[in-house]
C-alpha cells in the first residue's frame, strides 16, 4: 500500500499543493493530466528523487519521506526507457540485483520468469543502442521489476512508442500487474490508456488533484470542468466483443480484426462519421440507420447528434452539408464510419 | 552555382593556408637536424633525462588534476547555485594568466615569507627548484583543462539514467562508479590527455620556478641561448617527436574505447 499525506513539493519551474493519495497493494493506479501538471513531479517525489517541502510519503507501512530513493523499495521506468546505454541487455537487467540480496536460484528464477513474459531471449546480448521503442520499454520493464519492488512507477511508459508498440506494452504491462502482483502507479495524458489499464485514477491539474476515483466515474461523472473537458471523448462505449465484431445494444460494429478481450471500450472521432438521407452506396463497413437528436452550432461547423437505437454518435458537418442534408431534430437518417476509423481500448 | 564554386574554393584556400602555417615551422623541425646529430643528442643522457622528467611531471600533474579535479567537474555537472559563473571563471584564470607570473604568483605563496611557505618548509618540502615545484606549477596550468572536459562529459551523461540507478537500489557512490563516470570515461581520458599536452608544452612558469632539474623545454631555451638554433633543433625534435607518439597513442585509445563502448 502507498499513501501521500499532504505533499508539497516547490521546485522552480513546478510545484505540487497539498496532495494526498491512497493507492492500496497490488492495484493499478493512473496519474493522469495535460502537460505540465506536475504527473511526473509526483511520481519523482513519490520515489524521492526530488525532495519534497512537507508531507509524507508512506510506502507498505514505512514511512519513506526523509529516506534517499535507493530505500524506499519503489522502481521508475520513464518515457524514453533511460536503458544504460553501456550495459547490455541482460547487464541492464540485472543492474538492481548488485544492490539487493537474493538467493541465486532466486535470481535466476526471476531473470528466467521475465525474460520469457517479456520475450527478450534474443536481445540479451545486445546494446540498448541497436534496439526499437517497444524492446526498450520492454528491457525498461524486466530492469525495474527484478527486484521485486513495492510500487512500480511508470512515468507515460506508452506515449514515445508507435501505436503497433502502443498495443504491445499495453498488454505486456497488464499481463506483468496481474503475474507480478507489484503495485503500479503510472502516469499518463491518454485517456484510453487508463481506461484500458488502471481500476482507479487521479486528474491532476497546476500541480492539484482535481478528482480522485474509479476510472469508469471519472470518465462518466465528472466532477469539474476541468476534468470534463480533459476526458471528453465522444462517440465513446463500452462494448462486448464477438470475434471482429464489437456489439452494444443490439448493435453489431465491424472492427476489422479480433480481439483477445471479451469487454472493452470503442471510440470513432466525430469527423469519421459520415451522414446521408439514404443508404449508402459505398464501401463503409458500418452503416446504422438513426434520428437526428440535436444540432449544436460550433462556429465552423455543426455538431449533430445522432440517435442510433438509444446509442448517441456524434458526427461534425458543415454549414452547407446541414442545409443540403436538410438535418433537423427528428429527422432519420443513416450514419457510416470505417472499421478503420474505430479506435479499440 | 558559380558564386558557389568560387566560395567553396575561397573556404578551402584560407584552410590550406592555415594547415601550412602549422605544419611548415614543424616539418622544418622535425627535418633540420641531421642524422648523425640526432644519433648523438638521443646518447646525450642529460637530454633524455630532461625529455623523462617533461612527460615524469607532466603526468603526475595529468594524474593529480584527475584525482582532485573530478569531484569539483562532477559537483559544477550536477549542481546549480549562485556564483557558480564566478567559480567557473576562477577555473578558467590559469589559463588567461601570463605564465612567467604564474610562476612568480606560486612562488610568492611557498616562500619563506608566506605561512604556507613556511610549513611547506617545515615539512621539508620544497617547491623553489624541484621536481616537487615543477608538478605544483605544471598542475595549476594544466587542471582547467581536465575540469572542463570532464565537466562537459558528466554533463552530457542523462541526469535520469542516475536516477533509475537509485531507484533500483544504487547508492550514490555506486551510481557514480556504475553508470556516470563509465559513461564520461572518454570524457575524461581527453581532458587528462590535454591536461598533459598542456604541462608538456609549459615552459614561461616552470622557469621561474625550477630552472634545475631540467625539464625539456628549458633545456632547448638554454641550449638556443648558449649554443644558437642549431644545437637546440635536434631536443627539440625528440621532444616532440616523443610527444606526438605518447598522444597519438592516447588517441588510438580513446578512439578504441570509444568503439568498445
Amino acid at each position: 500500500m502507498i499513501k501521500v499525506e499532504r505533499l508539497t513539493v516547490d521546485l522552480e519551474e513546478f510545484h505540487l499543493c497539498d496532495i494526498s493519495l491512497s493507492v492500496s497493494g497490488g492495484e493499478f493506479f493512473v496519474l493522469m493530466g495535460p502537460t505540465g501538471a506536475g504527473k511526473t513531479v509526483l511520481l519523482e517525489a513519490i520515489a524521492g528523487l526530488i525532495p519534497s517541502k512537507s508531507g509524507r510519503i508512506i510506502i507498505g507501512g514505512r514511512d519513506v519521506t526523509r529516506l534517499p530513493p535507493e530505500k524506499r523499495g519503489i522502481s521508475i521506468v520513464y518515457q524514453d526507457y533511460a536503458l544504460f546505454p553501456h550495459l547490455t541487455v541482460l547487464e541492464n537487467i540485472l543492474y538492481g540485483l548488485h544492490f539487493h540480496r537474493v538467493e541465486k536460484e532466486e535470481k535466476q528464477l526471476r531473470r528466467r520468469e521475465l525474460v520469457t513474459q517479456l520475450n527478450l531471449g534474443h536481445l540479451l546480448h545486445r546494446f540498448p543502442g541497436t534496439l526499437s521503442g517497444g524492446e526498450l520499454q520492454r528491457v525498461a520493464l524486466a530492469r525495474a521489476l527484478i527486484v521485486r519492488p513495492e510500487v512500480l512507477l511508470l512515468d507515460e511508459p506508452l506515449s514515445a512508442l508507435d501505436p503497433a508498440f502502443r498495443e504491445e506494452i499495453r498488454d505486456a504491462l497488464r499481463r506483468l500487474h496481474e503475474r507480478w502482483g507489484v503495485t503500479f502507479i503510472m502516469v499518463t495524458h491518454d485517456f484510453s490508456d487508463a481506461l484500458s489499464l488502471a481500476q482507479r485514477a487521479c486528474v491532476i491539474n497546476d500541480g492539484r488533484i482535481e478528482q480522485t476515483g474509479d476510472v469508469a466515474d471519472i470518465f462518466q461523472r465528472p466532477t469539474s470542468r476541468f476534468v470534463a473537458d480533459f476526458v471528453g471523448m465522444k462517440n465513446c462505449h463500452p462494448v462486448v466483443f464477438r470475434k471482429t465484431k464489437a456489439v452494444i445494444g443490439g448493435l453489431e460494429i465491424e472492427t476489422g480484426r479480433e480481439h483477445e478481450r471479451v469487454h472493452g471500450y470503442i471510440a470513432v472521432r466525430p469527423e469519421d462519421v459520415v451522414i446521408s438521407k439514404n443508404r449508402f452506396d459505398s464501401s463503409m463497413r458500418n452503416e446504422f440507420e438513426g434520428r437526428i437528436a440535436g444540432v449544436v452550432d460550433r462556429g465552423f461547423f455543426y455538431e449533430v447528434e445522432i440517435l442510433v437505437s438509444n446509442m448517441a454518435f456524434v458526427s461534425l458537418v458543415t454549414k452547407s452539408a446541414l442545409f443540403d442534408l436538410g438535418i433537423t431534430e427528428g429527422v432519420p437518417v443513416w450514419i457510416a464510419f470505417k472499421a478503420t476509423a474505430i479506435h479499440v481500448f | 552555382m558559380k558564386t558557389r564554386e568560387l566560395f567553396f574554393w575561397v573556404m578551402l584556400a584560407s584552410a590550406a593556408v592555415i594547415m601550412a602555417f602549422i605544419l611548415l615551422p614543424i616539418v622544418q623541425l622535425l627535418t633540420a637536424p641531421s642524422l648523425p646529430m640526432l644519433n648523438e643528442t638521443i646518447r646525450d643522457r642529460e637530454v633524455l633525462r630532461s625529455i623523462w622528467l617533461s612527460i615524469y611531471t607532466a603526468g603526475c600533474a595529468a594524474l593529480i588534476s584527475f584525482v582532485f579535479g573530478t569531484p569539483l567537474a562532477y559537483l559544477l555537472a550536477r549542481t546549480r547555485f549562485r556564483g557558480k559563473g564566478l567559480i567557473e571563471s576562477v577555473i578558467d584564470l590559469p589559463i588567461v594568466i601570463p605564465h612567467p607570473v604564474v610562476g612568480i604568483a606560486i612562488l610568492s605563496v611557498a616562500g619563506r615569507n608566506h605561512w604556507i611557505g613556511e610549513i611547506l618548509a617545515a615539512l621539508g618540502v620544497r617547491i623553489m627548484g624541484s621536481v616537487t615545484g615543477i608538478v605544483t606549477v605544471l598542475t595549476f596550468v594544466g587542471i582547467p583543462f581536465y575540469i572542463n572536459a570532464a565537466k562537459e562529459g558528466f554533463e552530457s551523461v542523462p541526469v535520469r539514467l542516475e536516477k533509475v540507478s537509485r531507484s533500483l537500489g544504487g547508492s550514490m557512490l555506486s551510481t557514480f562508479f556504475r553508470i556516470t563516470f563509465p559513461l564520461a570515461g572518454r570524457s575524461v581520458l581527453v581532458g587528462a590527455i590535454m591536461c598533459l599536452a598542456r604541462a608538456v608544452s609549459e615552459f614561461g612558469a616552470v622557469v621561474i620556478v625550477a630552472y634545475h632539474p631540467m625539464i625539456a623545454p628549458v633545456m632547448i631555451y638554454e641550449r638556443f641561448e648558449a649554443y644558437g638554433l642549431k644545437y637546440s633543433q635536434p631536443v627539440a625534435f625528440w621532444l616532440v617527436f616523443i610527444c606526438l607518439v605518447l598522444f597519438l597513442a592516447l588517441r588510438l585509445l580513446t578512439l578504441y574505447r570509444k568503439k568498445g563502448g
